[in-house]
């Protein structure tokens, strides 16, 4: 008896230390055009200097699942390393004439809209595999919206850590406390991920986040 | 001025509302419930539900109607809401709420409104307001 405590004691410490440090996998995941890759981009811009995925006025430009491994993000001296899952939009509705009115041509807009159905069934699939997730909101929309609903009440029936991240404050109609108000059970931090505005900030929550992490 | 606003809306295409008691879904199982519903939307109708769906049943039921645009013809997907009579500010209130869905089987006091997106173009939620904009 004595004997076995010793050993997986000793099992423990040495596991411990040369254990493989393990990837975060962070999932970004929001409604269409909120800002999930501008902000992915941003973060893997800052700390390996290239970006992951295009950013577009259009909705739906991203229509698969993007990664970036290994995304070492320093934060006041302490460093953990991601794995980044940028995935497409979520939506209820996808029509192809409303790419049309980006000036995209019929036959385009079709592929798109095909793509981008594809793309909210992989971003679904996906929600098992993530650690922890920030869910991005275009601050200037209203943000009762059931897709956004859908999406955190799935991550919380999952046991996910969640952060709110209300994107696009630098623009006059955001309105971040609607999302406080909205979502009053989770953090919301926010930012501008085109500007670069109060990313301080979600670090600091990212790092208290993943402290929730079951790993 | 009502006159106006009524001549501006036009012509609505025609759509019948649905209303689907809970007792209606609640012995079925999460495909089947899906089933249900997507049968209905397709029928041109807008479906008001008892109840609420299992969040796991939501978001398949995203899936599933994603899987179906491009296969069926003329549907563009679903515009859906759930009205939550069960945002209560306590958590006293929200035990109570608890223990009466664990009774009833389901969140009795919430509604879910599902409509195709060929008729219905939105659905404005804010707390304590749904507003349906129809497709002309």
């Amino acid at each position: 008896m004595v004997v076995k405590i010793i050993k997986n004691f000793f099992k423990r410490i040495f596991s411990n230390i040369f254990k493989e440090k393990k990837e975060i996998k962070l999932g970004f995941y929001g409604p269409p055009n909120a800002g999930k890759t501008s902000l992915a981009n941003r973060i893997c811009k800052d700390f390996t200097g290239e970006e992951l995925g295009v950013v577009s006025k259009i909705p739906h430009e991203t229509r698969h699942v993007q990664f970036k491994e290994k995304v070492d993000i320093d934060y006041k001296g302490k460093k953990l390393m991601f794995k980044m899952v940028d995935t497409p939009g979520i939506a209820t509705k996808i029509d192809y004439e409303e790419f049309m009115k980006f000036k995209v041509g019929i036959k385009d807009a079709k592929k798109r809209a095909k793509e981008a159905t594809q793309g909210v069934i992989e971003s679904i699939k996906w929600l098992d595999d993530m650690d922890v997730v920030a869910v991005v909101l275009d601050a200037t929309e209203n943000p009762y919206n059931q897709v956004n609903i859908t999406i955190i009440g799935n991550l919380a029936a999952r046991e996910i850590p969640v952060l709110i991240v209300a994107n696009k404050i630098d623009k006059n109609k955001a309105d971040v406390k609607k999302i406080e108000a909205a979502f009053p059970e989770y953090d919301v931090v926010g930012i501008s991920a085109k500007f670069g505005n109060n990313l301080e900030e979600f670090y600091e929550s990212l790092f208290k986040l993943s402290k929730k992490v079951k790993r | 001025m009502v006159d106006k606003k009524i001549k501006s809306l036009g012509r609505i295409r025609g759509f019948t509302i649905q209303f689907l008691p809970y007792s209606e879904i609640k012995n079925l199982d999460s495909t089947e419930r899906i089933r249900k519903i997507l049968s209905i939307i397709l029928g041109n109708n807008i479906l008001f539900l008892q109840g609420r769906l299992k969040t796991d049943e939501e978001a398949r039921l995203i899936g599933d109607t994603m899987a179906m645009i491009g296969h069926v013809k003329s549907f563009k997907g679903i515009e859906l809401a759930v009205l939550n009579g069960g945002d209560q500010d306590t958590y006293y209130d929200r035990f109570k709420q608890s223990i009466a869905n664990m009774i009833t089987g389901g969140d009795l006091s919430a509604i879910t409104i599902i409509g195709p997106a060929t008729i219905v173009k939105e659905i404005k939620r804010n707390p304590k307001k749904i507003e349906l904009l129809l497709s002309r």
